[in-house]
């Protein structure tokens, strides 16, 4: 078998990771597409981040106490991470069943939510939902520990038919009701109080006495159910495998309309959705499974820039270009805080449906930002993806033309293609400089200013803001 | 025409995850309220009355102020027939005026597209918080949304201004070609050049501001106070569009609801105060609005999702006082447990834009609806 087409795997890995490093896709793509993937789908083949170096340099982790540490935890490991699907399933997770702490303001239940997505993400998905009807930042975020025998609250209830499993349509406010209650009585322990321990992590415990064990009728079924039974129903549903198939398409191949819509507005591409449906049927609801199919398929291969970046995609790919935060250094926070200034602060989703995407990740604000981002990461030659791509460069001594210039800068950010318009006046600006040239140390000190501003330029690019 | 000879403003505050309507204007004469709020009701000596049925909670008193000026207007029961619970919908509808399909373009979006059909102001909308709400958006309109209205534009990390020109140049020329390449690139571009001019004119905004008014620290008060700003600075904006989120109170709304109620009611009178102290509050209306009420009976800790709901309408040119008819409660006349809405939000659209901001109603709110005698 051939290695992979390095434009194809650049691709898989602006999917299924946050882009890559120019070293990390030529060692990719000396690979078969289809070995990459199965790397891809078994993360535990690759050792994990280290967080002991993080923690040394960001004590915060220890006691835990503030979110902004751990947003930035969070990021580092998008950037440094051998096991990239991990990661993006946990943030597709984080996506689907939006938790904000917010409400908490607890952050060791957010992380502990984050860590289980990470864990199970490419799971089965009965192990997934039941593991999050335990999850007691879930709890907290969706009221169950206020969803009580006799006096139900109908919150987590109904968000996991309309927004976590099956969508609007496909269920009725009794199924809504009978699912409430039963799920009364999973709830969560007390954590500690934050004096003077700092914040500690809280547990689920089930209290059978707040337990409504009568009979339910749910989506046609009847019985004394708890919580466990209705995710066994639900798991069941075709209206589940559709739905979860549909996000998995929207945030894996290209942009769909947002979830509201979902019952309404039909399917881009309704035979990529049918196709993963049978996935999902076949394996028993098998997130692994669903994406083997999924990432070797022609319409994922095909689907090249069919996706706005999200902003955490937008920050770590970037950052990995500018190989700069391989160590966790001081500036670590402010790279969460860039995510949330694009509109997507980790760990803080605007409400329960999550984030909006595709387009409209993508308004005046937010692309102000996302330029201004870009434009400053890559601001100075001594940056070290900068240096090294200069380096090899200038290696040979010879002179480059300006249709070579801008062809092996756009190969360096992820063989990004752009158009026509955009090639022309890329090489037009770098024709008005006339050759690159490195025969001497004022030579190349003019070469590398134009090589920064031709990256800038790239990265400010519409085309760039496109996975 | 406003008296001061501006045009008309409209400013928009959206109230996110749903207003507990009931406690905040609260029917303290009905017996049928304090059953149903076994753990919430507003005690009847704490209401601030209106009439002898329904008062403001004491957490609105600022509102109060306003409405006793004569200057706000409330509509109670509004909502829409067949409410779907659901936020995400509920915003939907509110935001697009389609009840039955999924509509992209949004009602305010139309709005800005009748103001400015040629686009020839970026600021001719603008809404402040992160993300652009689909109330806004529609094809070919250009709304300029700000997360930061001090740090507003591009390469600002240019310490060179020669550099930072040139990059603004080639900026402008890359993003130039590729408004016609498709929908969403189209759009990026567009947006991205909208940026360029927006960004150039909103500079004025702070620096010519001068104020006494203090506003307080909390998320609706500093967006209102960018409002006041950027209205300030008479760039042409007719739409304002802000939110204030938190309002979801399933569980603990004892403690989150009056704190939600004061933040937004001091904002509001801040905000008109700030307008009025530079005599430019004529030309301004302000709606604000929430997807849904919320269910009559409490859930011991919060309140569920319910149907009809209320909204105000304040301002220097409002007929302040109460409209529509606030719903029943009694259990006959409520749907699956929730307030029947007793009027169309459809027609407090249609009021605004044919009697304040001047433009025909019918096309984008879908149809003729009841509209109320609000403005003078």
């Amino acid at each position: 078998m051939a290695p992979a087409d390095r434009a194809l795997t650049a691709h898989l890995l602006r999917r299924a990771g946050f882009g890559t490093t120019p070293a990390e896709l030529d060692s990719y793509a000396s690979r078969e597409y289809e070995e990459i993937v199965e790397d891809l789908l078994h993360p535990e083949r690759f050792p994990e981040v280290e967080d002991d170096v993080l923690r040394r340099y960001h004590l915060g982790l220890n006691n835990a106490d503030t979110v902004a540490t751990w947003q930035a935890h969070w990021v580092y490991r998008m950037v440094n991470t051998q096991r990239p699907l991990e990661e993006k399933i946990a943030l597709f997770w984080h996506h689907v069943f939006a938790t904000s702490i917010g409400k908490s303001e607890h952050a060791p239940s957010s992380v502990f939510q984050i860590e289980t997505f990470r864990r199970n993400g490419l799971g089965d998905l009965r192990t997934i939902y039941l593991d999050l009807a335990r999850d007691p930042a879930m709890i907290f975020w969706l009221d169950n520990s206020e969803n009580h025998n006799g006096q139900p609250n109908e919150n987590w209830g109904r968000e996991l038919l309309e927004l976590f499993s099956m969508g609007v349509g496909n269920y009725t406010e009794d199924d809504i009701k009978s699912a409430s209650r039963a799920f009364t009585g999973w709830t969560f322990t007390q954590p500690l109080p934050l004096d003077p321990y700092g914040r500690y992590s809280s547990e689920f415990i089930f209290q059978a006495s707040d337990h409504d064990g009568s009979e339910k009728t749910f989506l046609g079924e009847t019985g004394p159910f708890d919580g466990e039974d209705i995710i066994d129903i639900v798991v069941k549903q075709p209206a589940t495998a559709r739905f979860i198939s549909r996000h998995l398409y929207n945030y894996f191949v290209a942009d769909e309309p947002q979830v509201p819509a979902w019952n309404i507005v039909q399917p881009k591409d309704p035979e990529a959705i049918e196709t993963l449906v049978d996935a999902y049927t076949e394996s028993g609801g098998n997130m692994g499974s669903i994406l083997r199919v999924l990432f070797n398929s022609d319409f994922f291969k095909e689907a090249r820039l069919r996706r706005v970046k999200s902003p955490a995609e937008l920050v770590v790919g970037t950052v990995k270009l500018a190989g700069t935060y391989r160590f966790p250094d001081p500036g670590l926070a402010s790279l969460a805080g860039a995510t949330a200034v694009m509109g997507q602060a980790l760990m803080t989703p605007p409400t329960v449906e999550g984030w909006h995407t595709g387009k409209e990740w993508i308004d005046a604000g937010t692309l102000n930002e996302r330029v201004n981002f870009a434009v400053n990461q890559l601001s100075d030659v001594s940056t070290p993806g900068i240096r090294s791509l200069f380096g090899e460069m200038a290696a040979d001594g010879s002179t480059m033309s300006a249709e070579q210039f801008v062809e092996r800068c756009l190969d360096w950010v992820g063989s990004l293609t752009v158009s026509d318009d955009t090639r022309r006046e890329l090489v037009q600006h770098a024709e008005a400089g006339g050759e690159l040239r490195f025969d001497s140390e004022q030579a190349r000190d003019e070469s590398s200013a134009r090589l920064v501003r031709m990256l800038q330029t790239i990265v400010s690019s519409v085309e760039y803001q496109f996975a | 025409m406003a008296k001061n000879g501006k045009p008309p403003t409209l400013v928009v505050v959206q109230l996110t995850g749903g207003n507990d309507f009931m406690n905040t204007v609260v029917p303290y004469s009905d017996g049928l309220y304090y059953d149903s709020r076994v753990t919430l009701a507003i005690p009847e000596d704490e209401v601030l009355p209106i009439d002898g049925s329904v008062g403001f909670n004491p957490n609105v008193a600022p509102l109060r102020e306003l409405f006793e000026r004569g200057d706000m207007a409330i509509v109670q029961g509004i909502g829409y027939a067949n409410s779907s619970r659901s936020h995400f919908r509920g915003m939907d509808i509110w935001q697009t005026c389609e009840p039955d399909t999924v509509a992209t373009e949004g009602w305010l979006g139309k709005v800005i597209r009748e103001l400015d059909p040629e686009t020839r102001n970026p600021l001719t909308g603008i809404s402040f918080g992160r993300g652009l709400p689909r109330a806004l958006s529609a094809q070919d309109v250009t709304v300029t949304s700000i997360g930061d209205l001090d740090n507003y534009g591009l390469m600002t990390g240019f310490s060179a201004q020669q550099q930072r020109l040139e990059a603004l140049d080639l900026f402008n020329r890359i993003y130039t070609p590729a408004i016609g390449s498709g929908p969403v690139a189209g759009y990026l571009a567009r947006t991205g050049l909208d940026v360029l001019r927006g960004a150039d004119m909103l500079k004025k905004a702070p620096e010519t501001y001068v104020s006494e008014v203090e506003y307080a620290d909390n998320p609706i008060a500093k967006s209102l106070r960018d409002v006041a700003r950027v209205h300030l600075a008479d760039l042409g904006t007719r739409i304002f569009y802000t939110q204030h989120g938190g309002y979801d109170t399933h569980a603990n709304e004892a403690r989150t609801h009056p704190r939600l109620l004061t933040e937004l009611s001091g904002a509001i009178r801040d905000f008109f105060q700030d307008l009025r102290d530079h005599a430019a509050h004529e030309n301004v209306v302000m709606l604000v609005f929430t997807e849904f009420g919320r269910r009559v009976r409490d859930n011991g800790s919060g309140t569920d999702h319910g149907a009809g709901g209320g909204a105000f309408v304040i301002g220097d040119r409002v007929n302040g006082g109460l409209y529509a008819e606030y719903p029943s409660l009694e259990p006959s006349q409520l749907e699956q447990g929730d307030l029947r809405h007793t009027y169309d939000f459809r027609g407090l659209y249609a009021t605004l834009l044919e009697r304040w901001v001047g433009v025909e109603a019918r096309e984008i709110v879908g149809g003729e609806y009841e509209q109320l005698p609000i403005l003078t």
